[in-house]
C-alpha cells in the first residue's frame, strides 16, 4: 500500500443512487453470487467501484458500524445501504437480495448431499470439506490474533480472555450467553477503564 | 411435497419456539459473526437436544461455505436439518431478526460518534473474545474429523493455506472434497 499522491487526488467522481428497488436487489442478488468464502470483499468492489453508490469514507463509516452491532457484517450493511434509499422496505430489499437466491443454491446443494450422503465417496467429500472449515475458522483466528499485541487492554489480558472464552465454550461446552456477557462484560469493563483515564489519544 | 414435509418432523411446537428463541439470543451474542456462536449451535443441537449429529453439523457449515453468499447461510441448514421448511424459518427468524431490528434503529441515528468511549471500549473490549469465540468453533468443527486421521491434516494443512497464500479458500475446499471423495478422509 502506497501513500495517496499529495496533489493529484482525482476530483471525486459524482455518486450516483439506486434507480429502484429492483435495481437494488439486483445489485445486491448479484454481488452475493460473487461472494465466495465471504462476501465482504465483492461488496467493496461493486458498491464502491462499480454502481457508485458509495464512496470509500461512507463504505468504512458503514461497515464500521456493521462491525460493531451484532449480526453478519455484510447484511447489517445492506440492511442500512437499503433502508437510507427506500426506508424500510429498502432494507427489506436489500437483505432480501442478498440472500434469495443463495439460499435457493445452498438449499439445492444440501438436497444433493441428503439424496447421495449415503454413497461413501459423496459422505468422504463432505467430511474433508468438513475439515477444511474448520482449518478456515482456525485460520480467521490466527490471522486476528497479532491485532491484540496493539489492544489497549494490553496482551496479556487479551490472551487471558481469549483463551478463556475458548475452553469454556470449545472444552467445557459452556452456553456462550454466560461466557460472552461474563467475560465480554469483564473485557468491556477493563477496556473502558483503560482507555479512560488518558483521555481520547486521537 | 407433502404435509410432512412441511410439518415438525417429529417436534413440537414448543421445540420449534425454543429453537428460534435459542438462536434469537444467538444473534445478539455473536460477536463478530454467526460463525463465532457455531460451537453453541453445535452444543445445543447436536449435545443437548440430540436434533442433529455432529456429521450433520459439520456438513451443513461445508456446503455454506463452499457455496456463494453470506456464511450465515449455514444456520438455515442447520435448521432444515433439524425440522424441514418450518426448522428454517424457526433457525433463521432466530439468527436474523433481534441484530436486524437492532441495526436497523441504530442505522437511523448513526450520527452516534464511533469514537465514543463506549463504543471504543466495545469493540477494544470485545475483540480477544471474537478470537476466542472462534477457536472453540474451530475447535469443536474438527472433533468429527479425529478419527479420520487425513481429515485432521487438513485442518493445519488449510491454515497454512490461508496464511501463505493469498488464494481463493475455493481452492482449499475443493481439495478437501476430492481427497474425502478418494477415501482419505
Amino acid at each position: 500500500m502506497t501513500a495517496a499522491t499529495p496533489g493529484l487526488a482525482s476530483p471525486e467522481p459524482e455518486l450516483r443512487h439506486p434507480r429502484s428497488k429492483t435495481e437494488l436487489f439486483t445489485a445486491f442478488t448479484w454481488l452475493a453470487l460473487q461472494g465466495f468464502g465471504g462476501v465482504l470483499a465483492v461488496a467493496q468492489r461493486e458498491l464502491v467501484e462499480r454502481l457508485r453508490w458509495l464512496n470509500k469514507e461512507q463504505f468504512v463509516e458503514l461497515l464500521s458500524l456493521s462491525q460493531v452491532l451484532p449480526g453478519p457484517n455484510i447484511i447489517n450493511l445492506a440492511l442500512m445501504f437499503g433502508d437510507r434509499h427506500f426506508g424500510w422496505r429498502g432494507a427489506v430489499v436489500a437483505v432480501g437480495g442478498l440472500m434469495a437466491a443463495p439460499l435457493v443454491i445452498v438449499l439445492v446443494l444440501a438436497a444433493l448431499y441428503a439424496q447421495f450422503s449415503s454413497v461413501p465417496q459423496v459422505a468422504g467429500a463432505l467430511r474433508g470439506m468438513g475439515a477444511v472449515a474448520a482449518g478456515l475458522v482456525l485460520a480467521t483466528a490466527v490471522k486476528l490474533a497479532p491485532t491484540l499485541r496493539r489492544n489497549a487492554m494490553g496482551l496479556w489480558p487479551c490472551v487471558a480472555i481469549a483463551l478463556g472464552s475458548a475452553l469454556a465454550i470449545g472444552w467445557l461446552r459452556w452456553p456462550l450467553a454466560w461466557v460472552v456477557v461474563g467475560l465480554g462484560l469483564l473485557g468491556y469493563a477493563w477496556a473502558w477503564y483503560r482507555l479512560a483515564p488518558k483521555g481520547p489519544a486521537r | 411435497m407433502n404435509a410432512e414435509f412441511f410439518g415438525l418432523h417429529g417436534l413440537d411446537w414448543l421445540d420449534l419456539l425454543q429453537l428460534a428463541g435459542h438462536f434469537a439470543v444467538l444473534s445478539l451474542l455473536a460477536v463478530g459473526g454467526a460463525i463465532t456462536s457455531a460451537s453453541d449451535m453445535q452444543r445445543y443441537l447436536v449435545v443437548e437436544r440430540g436434533w442433529i449429529d455432529p456429521l450433520q453439523f459439520n456438513a451443513s457449515v461445508a456446503i455454506a461455505q463452499a457455496a456463494p453468499g453470506p456464511n450465515i447461510l449455514f444456520v438455515a441448514l442447520l435448521g432444515w436439518s433439524v425440522a424441514g421448511p418450518l426448522g428454517m424459518l424457526a433457525t433463521m427468524i432466530g439468527i436474523m431478526g433481534p441484530s436486524s431490528a437492532l441495526t436497523f434503529f441504530v442505522g437511523r441515528f448513526r450520527h452516534t460518534r464511533q469514537d465514543a468511549l463506549a463504543v471504543r471500549a466495545f469493540s477494544v473490549g470485545l475483540a480477544p473474545l471474537t478470537i476466542g469465540l472462534l477457536l472453540a468453533t474451530g475447535w469443536v468443527l474438527t472433533l468429527p474429523s479425529f478419527d479420520h486421521p487425513i481429515a485432521l491434516l487438513l485442518v493445519p494443512a488449510t491454515i497454512v493455506f490461508m496464511m501463505k497464500t493469498q488464494r481463493s479458500p475455493l481452492w482449499m475446499i475443493a481439495v478437501g472434497a476430492v481427497v474425502g471423495a478418494l477415501g482419505g478422509a
